[in-house]
């Protein structure tokens, strides 16, 4: 029998988190027990992404690509180490255990320092969730107790350091930036990129003040609060709240208590082992000391973890060189620089693009024959980053410029990526394995991934800090070239047009019917693909009755019915339910139809309630009914918004903070009825807890004690995705406003039968562009997006009660044009579970089955 | 009196014409559904000169529902789409385009005197 050695992590950061799960997948035999002690309350989480929190409080948690399964991992949240013994192999904790290791795993990270200047314990700094929040609730307090913008100033002007004065800013605050070096970045950027930079900053109303530093916090009479910052150059900048993102300080506290040895700035020093002075002791990520060094990226870190999660089970890897490269996400600031970008290499060549009116600044470093790529650095227009980051080091295959893209060179092609390039630095995914993901070599069950979002999830590449994504879509979009599946954005072969062009072309010209845009735009006489597609593009921008106009041949088999096709022919017929709210007087109406009509019942994933087996000459009688009961359609047919899906929320719920069924209705009956490229769905939650799974919908509206939060491309279904963050703690006025812009930019631009999540996967920029869109209107569309949106909502009718209304539709719902009164004789059914289904092919063979046509033929048992 | 006439498919010059209902009842590219001697039979008109009947029943699903489906063309072809999974067939013969192992049955079709006539084997 083998014994189980007691791995212990200290630390939950990232790094802690990347190396308890590298090594459950490397250790199928449960060799290992993993206890991971972390300090901070909250479930490890991806600290790179921290800055969405000052958005709202999204939820950040790293997801293991493995199972957790407590027997073999447990994490300690809340508990700190509070020492080491690395003889007697045990590590003490804050709740008083003494945890036996076989091996340590420090992965304690760093801490943010704050110089010892009069008024600091009034400084804050940008590190933990905690932090975050506290900012955020913070501004806002401020904003209402002052009754004007809160004044930030932040010192620091590195990545750190923007990141959060454009977070403050971006929640209303004044931000001012002080930075002692002579300019922003400056440990990345040359003075050029360095200045470039500070005019998109300052472009964004966010004040620098360089070549200086805080020399002391000036506090009110009482000392309570902060009223201004003095700086070294003696200029006194008024301020409400400071804030200081300086660097990092690696947490080698208990290291050093323990006798590790630590580096000449301090952290553990590790080798290419990753191994410290003590053998049974590993270091990894901000805390280790490689080479003289602490790096403060996430690259290293999880590089670092896979070496120790290999090492601990006998392996050899070895943690050879920091990736450096790094690249702002500050929404609207294009920075990255990777490689030599100071070009420090002997002989060094730099190619240098300006363009001081634009704001954009490129640079490469080249060896001094040109030929070999060395560095990067790009402010105003990062696009060239993704794609060279992973040359560097490698032979360019042509002269340098043409890769800048702001001198109008295209940059390489993605064929160009060798192999072994690494695109993805975060994860260290290389080329190779992409390609192979598309190809379907590696993956599970063999299945090839053929869209960005799959490949994503199934190779990890791009899903940290999302700086490679442009780049494994070009890979992407190469290799289906390569194995002959064309992007071709043809509809169909009748229309060279993509369905977005389609959607303009009809926008633009008015035509409103089918044979006039097949007569100038297409060839033929259309098929069951771009028929619908153009039936949905004429309603969404002209809201006509959809079987009007010389349009119902167009409709797509649902829609043609305004009904559920079923397999044996029959129909399903759902009336809406908005935000799943029924009285029961009309669920007895449903009742009584679903007995009359002898259909079966049953309740839809999306809280409505879902009646099959009818006939086509039925659905009239059957809809009288409804109608007349005050139901309308629910549009479950069509590609069209379904449902918005609701928890009870303030009303009922003893945990709700808004009213979330209120709310649900009202979106449900402003988007009823609006056709999409899809089908899509809504959610609204109550709170947090999110029991209406509104991040699986296309948009989620999840409430907050301030508002409500709005997530946009969730989906389920075949290839489910997680709703994303786009505004938060908005007013009920600000997120009509947010879905109307957002759901009429997806109906313009979506490609046909593509859902909200592929779309914006698919979209240059993808979620920042839309958020851009959106929220800043940044392409000026908002006012055309919100009128076309106002257009629908007024016109909108129900498209049965329109149907009823009018005897030459209702000719449409016969089943036999010679003999009106004839049931289908195809539609039997069998009795099961108390209510009638349609016999199997086997029954049906065998006979059995009964011709059941309204109620005149009861069923029974054994028929 | 306006006479039309598909171009017969199978071989079926013999068989009776058989009334199916008033040509005013049909509407271009639409399909309706008659019932003719036990079958269903799909009639879709694709302009006043160019009627075509087809069984109504999808090959591959068992189901009567042919007539439901959406009516096109691929190249010269006048094609109608299964409404459940959208196979296409060729309307003039029955043939499966997108699955040649599938097919429908067709039938001589014509209008006389404003009247929808089938040819049934
Ligand atoms: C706002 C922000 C943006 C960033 N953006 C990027 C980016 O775009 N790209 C990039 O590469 N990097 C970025 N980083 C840096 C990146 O987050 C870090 O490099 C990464 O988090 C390092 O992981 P770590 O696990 O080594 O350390 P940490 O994330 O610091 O985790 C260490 C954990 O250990 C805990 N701990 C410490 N001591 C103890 C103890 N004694 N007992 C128990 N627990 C303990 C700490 O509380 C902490 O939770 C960013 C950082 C911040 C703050
Ligand atoms: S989401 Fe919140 S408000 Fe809604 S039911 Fe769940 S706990 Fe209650």
């Amino acid at each position: 029998m083998t014994t189980t050695r007691e791995v212990l992590i200290i630390g939950g950061g990232p790094a802690g988190h990347r190396a308890a799960d590298a090594l459950r997948a490397r250790d199928p035999e449960l060799a290992t027990r993993i206890t991971v002690i972390s300090e901070e309350i909250h479930a490890p989480y991806d600290r790179v992404a921290l800055s969405q929190r000052m958005e709202s409080s999204v939820d950040l948690s790293l997801t293991a690509q493995t199972e957790w399964h407590p027997d073999h991992v447990s994490v300690l949240s809340g508990v700190a180490a509070t020492s080491i013994d690395p003889i007697g192999h045990t590590v003490e904790t804050s709740d008083d255990r003494r945890l036996p290791f076989d091996q340590l795993v420090m992965a304690t990270g760093s801490s943010a320092p704050v110089p010892d200047i009069p008024g600091a314990e009034h400084i804050r700094v940008y590190r933990t969730i905690d932090d975050v929040d506290w900012l955020r609730d913070e501004v806002a307090r401020l904003s209402v107790s002052l009754g004007r913008a809160p004044r930030a100033v932040v010192a620091g002007g590195g990545l750190l350091g923007l990141e959060a004065a454009g977070g403050l800013a971006a929640r209303g605050a004044e931000s001012s930036l002080v930075h002692s070096g002579p300019w922003l970045m400056s440990a990345q950027l040359d003075q050029g990129a360095g200045q470039a930079l500070g005019r998109v900053i300052a472009g964004k109303g966010i004040a620098l003040h360089l070549g200086t530093r805080p020399r002391d916090i000036q506090l009110t009479d009482d000392g309570s609060a902060v009223t201004a910052v003095r700086l070294a150059n003696g200029q006194v900048l008024p301020a409400d709240l400071v804030v200081f993102a300086i660097g990092i300080t690696p947490r080698d506290e208990l290291a050093a208590a323990a006798g590790l040895e630590l580096g000449p700035r301090g952290g553990i020093v590790i080798g290419t082992d990753c191994r410290t002075s003590s053998p049974d002791i590993f270091a990894i990520g901000e805390v280790a000391s490689f080479e003289g060094r602490c790096t403060g990226l996430v690259a290293p870190a999880n590089a670092m973890a896979e070496v120790v999660a290999d090492r601990l089970l006998g392996g050899f890897a070895e943690f050879t060189t920091v990736d450096d490269a790094t690249k702002l996400k500050l929404a609207g600031v294009d920075v990255a620089s990777f490689g030599d970008a100071l070009g420090t290499t002997e002989g060094a060549l730099e190619v240098v693009y300006a363009d001081p009116v634009r704001g954009v600044y490129q640079k490469l470093v080249v060896t001094d024959d040109a030929k070999t790529l060395l560095g990067g650095m790009f402010v105003g227009d990062a696009s060239p980053y993704a794609m060279l980051r992973p040359m560097l080091g490698a032979a360019l295959g042509d002269e340098p410029g043409a890769y800048l893209s702001a001198a109008g060179g295209d940059g390489p092609a993605s064929s160009e990526l060798p192999d072994s390039a690494l695109v993805c630095s975060c994860n260290n995914i290389e080329a190779h394995t992409i390609r192979d993901a598309v190809n379907g070599i590696g993956t599970p069950d063999g299945e090839a991934c053929t869209e960005l979002g799959p490949l994503k999830a199934c190779t990890r590449a791009g899903a940290q800090c999302g700086s490679c994504v442009p780049l494994v879509k070009k890979i992407l979009e190469t290799e289906l070239v390569k194995s002959g599946q064309t992007v071709s954005k043809a509809l169909c072969e009748h229309f060279p047009l993509s369905r977005q062009e389609l959607y303009e072309t009809v926008r633009v010209t008015g035509l409103t019917s089918f044979d006039e845009i097949i007569s100038t735009y297409g060839t033929g006489r259309g098929c069951d693909i771009c028929k619908p597609t153009i039936a949905s593009v004429i309603a969404s921008q002209h809201q006509g009755y959809i079987l009007g106009e010389g349009r119902a041949g167009l409709q797509d088999t649902n829609d043609r019915a305004l009904a559920n096709l079923q397999r044996d022919g029959s129909y399903s017929v759902v009336p809406r339910m908005p935000g799943g709210e029924v009285t029961p007087q009309k669920l007895a109406v449903i009742a009584q139809v679903a007995i009359d009509f002898g259909l079966y019942t049953k309740i839809t994933g999306g809280q409505r309630i879902d009646m099959f087996g009818a006939s086509l000459d039925q659905l009239p009688e059957i809809w009288k009914r409804l109608v007349d009961a005050g139901f309308e359609s629910g549009q479950a047919y069509g590609k069209a918004l379904r449902n918005v899906k609701s928890c009870v929320g303030s009303t009922w719920c003893r945990f709700g903070v808004q009213d979330a069924v209120a709310m649900a209705v009202r979106l449900e009956l402003r988007y009823r009825g609006l056709r999409a490229p899809h089908k899509f769905k809504f959610g609204v939650s109550g709170c947090a807890r999110e029991c209406a799974e509104a991040r699986g919908k296309d948009v989620g509206v999840i409430a907050t004690d301030k508002g409500w939060n709005m997530y946009v491309g969730g989906n389920g279904g075949y290839q489910p995705a997680h709703g994303h963050l786009l505004v938060g703690d908005l007013d009920d006025e600000t997120l009509i406003t947010y879905i109307d812009r957002y759901m009429m930019y997806y109906i313009r631009t979506g490609d046909r039968l593509q859902r909200t999540a592929r779309w914006m996967e698919e979209m240059e920029g993808g979620l920042e562009h839309v958020y851009d869109v959106v929220v800043n209107d940044s392409l000026g569309l908002a006012d055309e997006l919100e009128s076309a949106m106002a257009k629908h909502v007024e016109n909108y009718e129900d498209e049965w009660a329109a149907t009823l209304r009018d005897p030459e539709r209702l000719r449409r719902f016969r089943t036999f044009v010679n003999a009106p009164e004839e049931a289908d004789p195809s539609h039997l059914r069998v009795p099961e579970r108390d209510q009638v289904r349609p016999p199997t092919d086997e029954e049906r063979a065998a006979g059995k089955g009964v011709l059941l046509s309204g109620s005149r033929i009861p069923v029974r048992e054994g028929a | 009196m306006t006479m039309t006439t598909s171009a017969p498919v199978t071989d079926a010059t013999t068989g009776t014409w058989t009334v199916a209902c008033a040509g005013a009842e049909l509407e271009p590219l639409w399909g309706e559904t008659v019932l003719l001697a036990g079958r269903q039979i799909a009639l879709i008109k694709l302009s006043d000169d160019e009627l075509y009947a087809v069984g109504n029943q999808d090959p591959h699903t068992g189901a009567f529902v042919m007539a439901r489906g959406i009516v096109g063309s691929r190249g010269d072809i006048p094609t109608i789409a299964s409404p459940l999974h959208k196979e296409v067939y060729d309307l003039r013969t029955g043939a499966g385009l997108s699955n040649p192992a599938l097919r429908i049955d067709s039938y001589p079709s014509r209008i006389v005197d404003g009247v929808v006539e089938v040819q049934l084997p």
